[in-house]
């Protein structure tokens, strides 16, 4: 259940195996421009959000794990873990005039998302208000569980990476996401 | 009872320019409305709970939005218009046992708010840095509670808020921006007071 993860990082993991040294995680670029999520998500907060945000835990993520030995390891976990969280983010969301928002009509994952929500609608409704509903920061997930074979909604607190399903849609609820646009 | 929104003990601009009015019009009459209307909604649920599995089920609601209230009522009281830009006396610690309380512990203010803010600004999440007095060691020590849970184990002296919609419009990611100015607008008056009840002691 961590293979979304794992691939998400996979060419320094790849890399700390193979050279025995100090690897480093980098930024991932978005794959759109900072301006290409508006309306809905402002430019001002894509730089912010990745450029700081992000920044900031790939970079704590680096130093504490140069410093394994003695590194605080829970330094160490909220940093990958959050830097986990963002790949995945940048990487689910799309300019609205590149699909963004638009679901393939007739695809597995609307016949997945009918099957086990009702509707689409129903399934937006039940993330939203299941992500609302964290108390603190946190994040919302579509997730698959491979046990029960169906799609649900879930939360994680804080940074903690999603580890119970795959993967499928993630919602960062931290302030910072949304504060300087939604107020 | 019903719990009320406490009003500011000054006008919402009055912390500028270390805390904007845009903040604070949000963080009181938005944000911890919210906890005060949703405090009244669970209390008024939990009143009609019969069975403990109803009442367990409560409890995250009562614990989250009790500790908002909480909180941020003590948050309000422990803030003041800043003494150094001649608004009132937030910054400003007078000689007294509660300077000398926080010499002993910390060794100096300069080092408490070194402490404090470092303290505060690991907190991973959203969450809350007070300084608070022990009552079995009768000392000053930092602490923080993670989210809205209210600081329990020691009696709240300074809190501040460390959520990011308590600084974000104004600081954005810069956390210890928010966390050094901040201290212009302590109102240590109230910190004090607080000190000295929780000792107990006379203010002779």
């Amino acid at each position: 259940m961590l293979s979304a993860a794992r691939n998400i990082l996979k060419p320094s993991v790849a890399r700390t195996f193979a050279a025995g040294k100090a690897y480093k995680h980098t930024l991932p670029p978005l794959p759109y421009a900072y301006d290409a999520l508006e309306p809905y998500i402002a430019t001002e907060i894509m730089t912010l959000h990745h450029t700081k945000h992000h920044q900031t835990y790939v970079n704590g993520l680096n130093a504490a794990e140069e410093a394994y030995a003695s590194a605080d390891s829970t330094a160490k976990k909220i940093s990958l873990q959050s830097h986990i969280n963002h790949s995945l983010f940048w990487k689910n969301l799309a300019p609205a005039k590149e699909g963004g928002g638009k679901l393939v009509s007739g695809g597995a994952l609307e016949k997945a998302l009918v099957k086990d929500f009702g509707s689409v609608e129903e399934f937006k409704k039940t993330m939203n208000a299941k992500t609302a509903a964290i108390q603190g920061s946190g994040w919302g997930w579509l997730g698959y569980d491979p046990v029960a074979k169906k799609l649900e909604v879930v939360t994680t607190p804080n940074q903690d990476p999603l580890l119970s399903h795959v993967p499928i849609i993630g919602i960062d609820i931290w302030e910072h996401a949304f504060y300087l646009q939604a107020r | 009872m019903a719990h009320t929104l406490p009003p500011l003990p000054y006008a919402y601009n009055a912390l500028e320019p270390y805390i904007s009015e845009e903040i604070m019009v949000l963080h009181h009459t938005k944000h911890h409305q919210t906890y005060v209307n949703a405090l009244n909604a669970a209390e008024a649920s939990y009143a009609k709970a019969s069975t403990p599995k109803e009442r367990i089920a409560l409890q995250a609601a009562l614990k989250f939005n009790g500790g908002g209230h909480i909180n941020h009522s003590l948050f309000w009281k422990n803030l003041a218009p800043s003494a150094a830009v001649n608004k009132g006396n937030g910054g400003v610690l007078r000689d007294g046992a509660f300077k000398q309380a926080i010499e002993e512990a910390f060794g100096s203010l300069d080092n408490l708010k070194k402490e404090f803010n470092a303290t505060t600004a690991a907190i991973q999440g959203s969450g809350w840095g007070w300084l608070g007095f022990n009552p079995s060691t009768k000392r000053l020590e930092l602490a923080t509670t993670p989210n809205q849970d209210p600081l329990l184990h020691l009696v709240p002296i300074i809190g501040v808020d460390i959520w990011e919609h308590a600084f974000y419009l104004q600081y954005k990611n810069v956390k210890p921006d928010y966390l050094n100015a901040i201290w212009n607008v302590i109102n240590f008056e109230e910190a004090e007071a607080r000190f000295n009840e929780a000792v107990g002691g006379s203010k002779l």
